[in-house]
């Protein structure tokens, strides 16, 4: 029985307990990294009460890691789930965002569709695996339309929204210098309407990150969730599960903070309260 | 002469939860070409309905508004709005929201007419900044150069300067002179601020409270730059204070 998890909850803790004499930049850094050793010391010691034998240890666990990074399964895996929600995104994005536009300004559109596309929001793209199944069969098709589904309705309802929030001095202003059709949309709705449009984005993708892992577990031969499956089948291998997990959560930090620098550019950055 | 702007016999009713609010009650007025005018009255008496009925955001419920003898169909570019809240779009910079009414334009004559009313307002130096950056004397400026930019007989403000503090204000005020002087245009400028009628306008135009109807109108006859503690200005002061039946004392 090794002593480092009460050395590393002390180092922790001595972290936490001087964060007053920290500067706002060493807080941001530090307090997580202190916390997240908090949780692995937590984790390590239910593992010892509980002697547990199917649960990995944090140990285990990264040695399950480095297990799946040797193998080269797990570079593949990575690369077929982000190939679908690349796709599926892309797909959604260019759908999503004009039809989003021009629903949200021509109140007669929003009128027509609007009750149609709330009332298919609700449907959970899981719920669309047998379908998907059905049109495009077990593979990357199947997978791209789910993304599609699940990235398409953030995107579209909060494109609408966006749109119908653009302030009455900027709609008339727009009309008073005689802007119209395409001009109007490109000048005036789209530029309105993108910091909340970046905003549905971001959600569209953590959305679509959640769906792939679950589609890919019931309907697919490849991906992230498939090897979640894989491995807990194949000998519950519960190292490898979780391992598989934590990579699934790094790689959802890393989509989410290439999307927020969208967030930075100039023509959008007065739509963000400065934090 | 023919005047630009009349307003014959307008009437304005909103419908509230069914029952029927009266907001602007037979407004007959006549404004002359590069006429200076006010529009004061209490918050509420519908002197921005008014405004918004002659730019052509909005429709009377009865009688009409001429512009050269033409009725209003709609907002047109020849006739531009100046807001309160800020109608520059914080997406573009400063150039490009001068520029927006002149996308016919060659960029070479853009270039010319956007530079020179930059000047004008006396932002030069600020061309490539974003509104955000601006304080709110600057943006107005930057509103109020989008609006020369296109060269309108017609400028219509509603308490353009109401969200700036008083030094601001003041310091606005002389510059929206020296260009209306220049620039020759009409202007209708809704101000609840009886001070900031009087510095600016050739007429006020008093209304009553809701539903808003002309009280008097009261000529300025006081030349610019005009002096704010001679007699003449205080006494225009005090006949306004009494028609708003507003006490001369705090």
């Amino acid at each position: 029985m090794s002593y480092w998890p009460l050395f590393l909850s002390l180092i922790a803790i001595g972290v936490v307990a001087a964060a007053r004499w920290q500067s706002a930049r060493q807080q941001s850094v530090l307090l997580p990294l202190a916390i997240s050793c908090l949780v692995v010391v937590l984790w390590e010691l239910a593992c010892r009460w509980t002697q547990t034998r199917v649960f990995p240890t944090p140990g285990q666990t990264w040695l399950g890691l480095l297990e799946l990074i040797e193998s080269n399964r797990l570079w593949g895996d990575i690369a077929a789930s982000l190939f679908r929600v690349t796709w599926g995104f892309i797909l959604a994005v260019a759908v999503g965002i004009p039809l989003g536009l021009v629903v949200g300004w021509s109140t007669r559109t929003f009128r027509a569709l609007n009750p149609i596309i709330q009332g298919l929001r609700p449907i959970s793209p899981i719920a669309w695996i047998p379908i998907a199944i059905l049109w495009f069969g077990i593979g990357d098709g199947a997978g791209i339309f789910l993304i599609f589904l699940s990235s398409f309705f953030p995107i579209t309802v909060g494109t609408m929204a966006a749109v119908r929030n653009i302030s009455l001095v900027h709609q008339r202003s727009a009309l008073n210098f005689g802007l119209s059709g395409l001009e109007l949309f490109r000048r005036v709705v789209l530029p309105a309407a993108l910091p909340q449009i970046i905003t549905s984005l971001r959600i569209a993708l953590g959305v679509a990150w959640l769906v792939i892992v679950a589609a890919e577990m019931v309907g697919m031969d490849s991906g992230l969730g498939y090897l979640i499956n894989d491995a807990r089948n194949a000998g519950s291998r519960y190292d490898l599960v979780v391992a598989t997990m934590l990579v699934i959560g790094a790689i959802g930090i890393v989509l989410d903070f290439l999307i927020r620098r969208l967030e930075r550019f100039d023509e959008v950055r007065w739509g963000y309260a400065e934090r | 002469m023919q005047p630009k702007v009349v307003f014959e016999k307008v009437n304005k009713v909103f419908e509230r939860r069914g029952a029927d609010l009266e907001v602007l009650a037979n407004i007959d007025l006549s404004v002359a070409p590069g006429e200076f005018v006010c529009l004061l009255g209490p918050s509420g008496c519908g002197k921005s309905t008014l405004l918004n009925i002659s730019g052509g955001f909005e429709q009377p419920t009865s009688g009409r508004v001429l512009i050269d003898g033409e009725p209003v169909q709609g907002p047109n570019p020849r006739r531009v709005f100046v807001f309160q809240e800020y109608g520059i779009f914080p997406w573009a910079s400063v150039w490009d929201n001068v520029a927006l009414g002149l996308r016919h334009l060659s960029k070479d004559e853009q270039h010319t007419i956007v530079a020179q009313v930059i000047d004008l307002v006396g932002l030069t130096g600020f061309e490539s900044t974003y509104p955000q950056e601006l304080s709110g004397g600057m943006k107005q400026r930057v509103e109020v150069a989008r609006a020369l930019a296109v060269d309108p007989d017609v400028i219509f403000m509603d308490e353009p300067f109401g969200a700036l503090d008083s030094l601001t204000r003041l310091s606005l005020r002389s510059e929206l002179i020296r260009i209306w002087r220049k620039s020759g245009k009409t202007i209708l400028f809704v101000t609840h601020d009886v001070d900031e009628s009087i510095q600016l306008a050739q007429r006020i135009v008093v209304f009553s409270d809701r539903p808003g109807s002309i009280k008097e109108i009261i000529p300025v006859p006081l030349e610019h730059p005009r002096d704010l503690g001679s007699p003449e200005y205080g006494q225009i002061k005090n006949h306004l204070y009494d028609l708003l039946g507003v006490s001369h004392k705090v």
